[in-house]
């Protein structure tokens, strides 16, 4: 691109070539829009995602063309490039905030204390009433139940491999803890399956579940806690241990405590991960309308399971539709609720690292 | 990070070898040291237990349903572990995995890569801090949802679109739609690249932070436009974190199980056209039969539950691999 051929394209102008104002892209967007309601309505489309496709097609196209005319290829490209981006994103907000404003809007509908308060023991599939107690009792119990195992061994096995870990084992456990992390949650629940209910012929029980779960689980609360332990500044641990206090005494007293703001982090994405889980529930507690406070025996409900019968064994019955997003609501309420108190921790406790 | 070397390390030079050797011995050998050294390692060595359990077990329940199948278990379009004699194959879950997964690939890269440079480089910054917040929720919102979103939401909105496609691209054969509700690979394939959006943006997005200043400087210098910034020297920087990103994003599609259950409308059978209703995935089918299966079934779907496994293990290991390899290679350049 030499300097002649950009001054003979654009004569008369001074040191930058012709330029949109700054309401083009705006402009080009509202345009297109129209374009392609008017478009959709012609031709009888009546899908808002047919209208839409249209829309992005045309902005793209039509502001590649415009500036291309005023601006030189460049430019166009760029611009292209732009509304690219700017399609993308909103290619997936849409769908995300859709997400969003259906459970909420469809959620809120049954939703009151009687439902929260209430299990499904007397109520058909289809009939109205009902609700998920027992559900929630299940879900708290098995993830509770998961927590409690995998945090303990989670937190020593990443102490392990930041306070202790040489040579080829704390090698092999890093590998495998990444290759944990992949493991599909259907497959733990064969794991768990083939090993508890086959070989040792035990019965469906919220603590099986719970037993998948941990191996979901596990590798999150080492991945996370060993971060955060690797953030304790060295000088604390020498200063401890040049004080004479023994090495295990100086990582309960001093390194565990400086970075217990992260692990409880941590643990809380953990958390909120495995609660939505289904598909290991669903194979190894099996299901029951009834409450089941004893995970260690019978077959227990639980949230992300309730909302999959829901669907899946009313036949398309408004009230069972009503209640399944109902309990979406109140699943994602938790979610969201464990990883916001999460990033609070995350926030309020961040270790002042070394200066 | 390499303290118990530091610590047992003599104070003072006056001291004769021999009684320092001994004291490091001491240090080592406190019985609170080597007890809490011994839980965590056992945590450690427990870990790998589990995988090696996970791999031996998956591996044992199989080779029991795989000596009783009858057909050749790689290429049957068939799943009747019940009938005499007992047939089954995974031909039509790898081919409706495969599918699936790399539909929604070819939706969800280029939207997640555009998600990520808008974070990045063209949103005002305080509108990216809120996306990229956002986006990070909802990478926490549970499969089941996005599954009763998928079912009851999108797959209604479909109908026009399928039939769209099948006006001007029904010719092509894989795109035509002989009408029936619109719950194919297709869609599946939609809504698997609406799950995984939100892990490939994460991780692009990291990536494109660190690209060095200096490079996208240089070309501003040089009067390169934004988008020639981000082709020349964004892009380049951050080509393997892409990749490792969707690594990610398809292990994540692979094994994704209740979405798929709640929209695919299962058909133990390969459709030429990606619009038709039929086929399965490893998960979904696992999923949606279990229920009925006798000991013989479970054992077929712990099978092909392992081959899932494996292909999962396979991607995740190399994603891992791109992204080691890449510490390596900026660590050398900081």
């Amino acid at each position: 691109m030499s300097h002649a051929s950009l001054s003979d394209k654009r004569p008369g102008s001074s040191l930058r070539g012709a330029t949109l104002p700054k309401w083009f892209p705006w402009a080009t967007a509202a345009g297109s829009i129209v374009l392609g309601i008017g478009i959709s309505a012609v031709a009888g489309l009546d899908s808002d995602i047919q209208w839409g496709l249209i829309a992005a097609i045309l902005f793209v196209l039509g502001s590649y063309a415009i500036a291309a005319k005023v601006e030189g290829r460049r430019q166009a490209k760029d611009r292209v490039a732009t509304s690219l981006v700017w399609v993308a994103f909103i290619l997936a907000v849409v769908p995300l905030a859709s997400l969003i404003w259906e459970t909420v809007r469809r959620g809120v509908k049954v939703l009151d204390g009687y439902f929260l308060t209430h299990s499904m023991g007397i109520v058909g599939d289809k009939e109205p009433g009902g609700g998920i107690y027992h559900a929630i009792i299940g879900t708290l119990e098995q993830v509770g139940l998961a927590a409690l195992i995998s945090v303990p061994i989670g937190v020593l096995t990443a102490i392990y491999l930041v306070e202790y870990g040489r040579g080829k084992l704390a090698k092999a456990v890093t590998f495998f803890v990444d290759v944990m992390t992949g493991i599909p949650s259907i497959v733990a629940g064969l794991f768990i399956l083939s090993l508890w209910i086959i070989t040792f012929g035990m019965g469906y029980s919220g603590f099986a579940g719970s037993m998948a779960l941990t191996i979901l689980m596990l590798p999150v609360v080492v991945r996370s806690t060993e971060e955060m332990l690797k953030l304790v500044p060295n000088e604390l641990r020498e200063a401890s241990l040049a004080l004479g206090v023994p090495k295990w005494r100086t990582i309960l007293k001093v390194v565990l405590p400086t970075s217990i703001g992260g692990i409880t982090t941590g643990v809380m994405l953990a958390i909120a991960r495995i609660a939505g889980e289904t598909a290991p529930v669903l194979l190894l507690v099996w299901v029951t309308p009834l409450i089941n406070t004893n995970p260690f025996s019978d077959p227990q409900a639980s949230l992300p399971v309730y909302i999959y019968l829901q669907y899946a064994n009313s036949g398309g019955a408004g009230a069972a539709y009503d209640r399944a997003w109902a309990a979406a609501l109140v699943l994602i309420a938790f979610i969201m609720i464990l990883n916001m108190a999460a990033r609070g921790i995350a926030r309020w406790k961040a270790p002042k690292t070394g200066r | 990070m390499d303290i118990s070397t530091n610590t047992t390390a003599p104070p003072l030079p006056a001291q004769p070898p021999a009684a320092e050797q001994k004291r490091a011995a001491r240090a080592t050998t406190r019985p609170g040291d080597r007890i809490f050294l011994g839980l965590s390692r056992g945590s450690g060595i427990f870990l790998l237990v589990v995988m090696a359990a996970i791999a031996v077990f998956l591996t044992y329940r199989a080779a029991v349903a795989i000596s009783k199948d009858e057909a050749n278990f790689f290429t049957t379009f068939e799943w009747n572990p019940t009938g005499s004699p007992p047939m089954f194959g995974i031909a039509v879950l790898a081919f409706g995995t495969i599918v699936s997964s790399i539909i929604a690939m070819a939706i969800a890269v280029p939207v997640s890569v555009g998600i990520a440079l808008f974070i990045t480089h063209y949103a005002p910054r305080k509108l990216g801090g809120v996306v990229a917040y956002v986006i990070d929720l909802l990478a926490a919102v549970p499969s089941i949802v996005y599954g009763l979103w998928g079912i009851l939401v999108l797959v209604p909105k479909l109908d026009g679109l399928y039939g769209w496609l099948d006006d001007y691209f029904g010719w092509t054969g894989i795109l035509s739609w002989q009408g029936g509700a619109p719950r194919s690979l297709f869609t599946v394939g939609i809504l698997l690249a609406i799950m995984i959006l939100p892990i490939i943006t994460n991780v692009s997005r990291e990536v494109f932070r660190q690209v060095p200043q200096m490079h996208e400087e240089a070309a501003l210098a040089l009067g390169a436009t934004r988008w020639e910034v981000i082709r020349m020297s964004v892009l380049p920087f951050g080509r393997s974190g892409i990749i490792s990103a969707s690594m990610l994003g398809l292990g994540r599609a692979l094994g994704e199980t209740m979405a798929v259950a709640m929209v695919l409308s299962p058909l133990f059978d390969i459709q030429v056209s990606l619009l038709d209703y039929g086929g399965g995935t490893f998960a979904q089918n696992i999923a949606s039969k279990f229920n009925e299966a006798n000991p013989l079934g479970r054992d077929a779907l712990i099978a092909s539950g392992l081959v899932l496994f494996v292909i999962t293990l396979l991607v995740n290991g190399a994603a891992r691999m791109i992204i080691a390899r890449r510490k390596e290679y900026s660590g050398a350049n900081a």
